[in-house]
């Protein structure tokens, strides 16, 4: 394929990425890089590169849409930034020592809980916690714009949350994705910090997670400007069109479709990374 | 873990943090939206250099290879970008779109400063650190 054809798909890819990723709620990364390695048969450490900096764009340009609606919290993403970010950069480093078939399985794993994740019904908010000495002590707990006036929310369990997104953010910097799963985990579950404060803030988190490793990438020879141009152009061009058709599209039938694609795609990372064709 | 469960009742009625942190939230989101148009469309401007003299190229990203050191360091990046190179261009877009969240992350340690916050300053300093080892300290600035 001559540089304008495979610019011209690359672009078309990562925008119907971007603006899946966006209208589900999913995220474009995830599925990203097993694209690029399966059907472009890009080497998944361009692909990862190309990936990690679309997340910065997408998460960068959703922000301010993101901050009018006032749900997200600033301290528990400024407190949370430290872990991630921490990872991001541990998983940065292990990303230039573990063989490329490694790197496949760990992807096919992610997709695979992606996709489970994807499938089963968010719990119920709680309300009326009572406060945690911990979070108190770190100013996390606030209240957030609710159908019945402002709701007030008490964080829990900060150190397991704390954990988590350490977690989360190596395998950021590893796999070059937002890992939106692992933070549903962290924070959703382990800190009950509501859904819609917790998507809003993640959102925020993720392109500072992101940055933390994208400079290692950068500097390791990672990112080809060839391939993370259409890459980035596209994903954000799909996402910000998402976000503007969000407000009332029907998504529950689009969300099936894409996490059967996640699941497919998962398998075959798995299936690469195992028979050693990647 | 928390150590110790105190019985529920109602939540204090003073807790303003996120509506007293919404002026510096709409400031932020701004920043990083703009940061993000100004990348693109450096990284646009790049595409354009770049497709007009190699569209004809073939592409193959099959075998990793690495970048060369003008597309990998701030300086080599730079200097291709004073050759008039598309993909020169096109990586000092992404260095600004990796500076945009670092620039975000700054700003909020004006914005908590200035809300008389000494803990959330510290918070915001090591991330900050983070952010600026891993642009500097990985070979980068060289």
């Amino acid at each position: 394929m001559t540089v304008l054809g495979f610019t011209a798909v690359v672009a078309i890819v990562s925008f119907a990425a971007g603006l899946l990723g966006s209208l589900t709620g999913l995220g474009g990364g995830v599925v990203l890089v097993p694209l690029l390695t399966i059907l472009f048969h890009v080497d998944i450490r361009y692909a990862i590169g190309a990936s990690l900096v679309s997340v910065i764009a997408t998460s960068s340009g959703a922000a301010a849409a993101y901050v009018k609606e006032g749900f997200s919290n600033i301290r528990i993403g400024m407190f949370l930034e430290i872990a991630t970010t921490f990872g991001a950069l541990l998983g940065a480093f292990l990303a230039t020592r573990i063989p490329t078939s490694a790197l496949a399985v760990i992807f096919g794993g992610v997709l695979l809980y992606s996709a489970y994740l994807s499938r089963k019904p968010r719990p119920l908010d709680q309300r009326n916690l009572p406060p945690d000495p911990l979070a108190t002590k770190l100013r996390l707990n606030g209240s957030f714009p609710d159908i019945d006036g402002k709701r007030d929310y008490n964080v829990q369990h900060v150190p397991t949350g704390f954990s988590l997104m350490f977690g989360a953010g190596a395998l950021s910097g590893l796999l070059g994705i937002g890992s939106g799963a692992v933070k549903v985990l962290a924070m959703d579950q382990a800190m009950r910090i509501p859904f819609k404060v917790s998507t809003t803030t993640s959102n925020f988190m993720i392109g500072v997670t992101a940055a933390a490793s994208a400079g290692v990438y950068l500097s390791r020879g990672y990112v080809d400007p060839g391939l993370a141009m259409p890459v980035m152009l596209g994903v954000l061009g799909g996402s910000l069109v998402g976000t503007r058709i969000l407000v009332k599209a029907e998504t529950k039938s689009l969300r099936l479709v894409f996490s059967v694609v996640i699941l497919v795609l998962g398998l075959q990372m798995l299936y690469k990374g195992l028979w050693g064709k990647i | 873990m928390p150590a110790l469960r105190v019985p529920a009742r109602p939540p204090e009625p003073f807790q303003p943090q996120p509506w007293r942190d919404r002026r510096l939230e709409l400031i932020l989101g701004n920043l990083l939206r703009t940061g993000v148009l100004l990348s693109a469309a450096v990284v646009l401007a790049g595409a354009g250099i770049y497709l007009a003299r190699h569209a004809h190229e073939p592409a193959n990203y099959r075998v990793f290879r690495g970048e060369p050191t003008d597309f990998r360091t701030i300086p080599g990046v730079v200097n291709s970008v004073m050759h008039g190179r598309g993909r020169g261009l096109i990586q000092l877009g992404l260095l600004l779109l990796i500076a945009t969240p670092i620039a975000r992350v700054s700003f909020s340690v004006v914005g908590f400063a200035f809300e008389r916050d000494r803990m959330y300053v510290i918070f915001t300093l090591i991330v900050l650190a983070i952010l600026l080892f891993s642009l500097l300290g990985s070979g980068m600035g060289a």
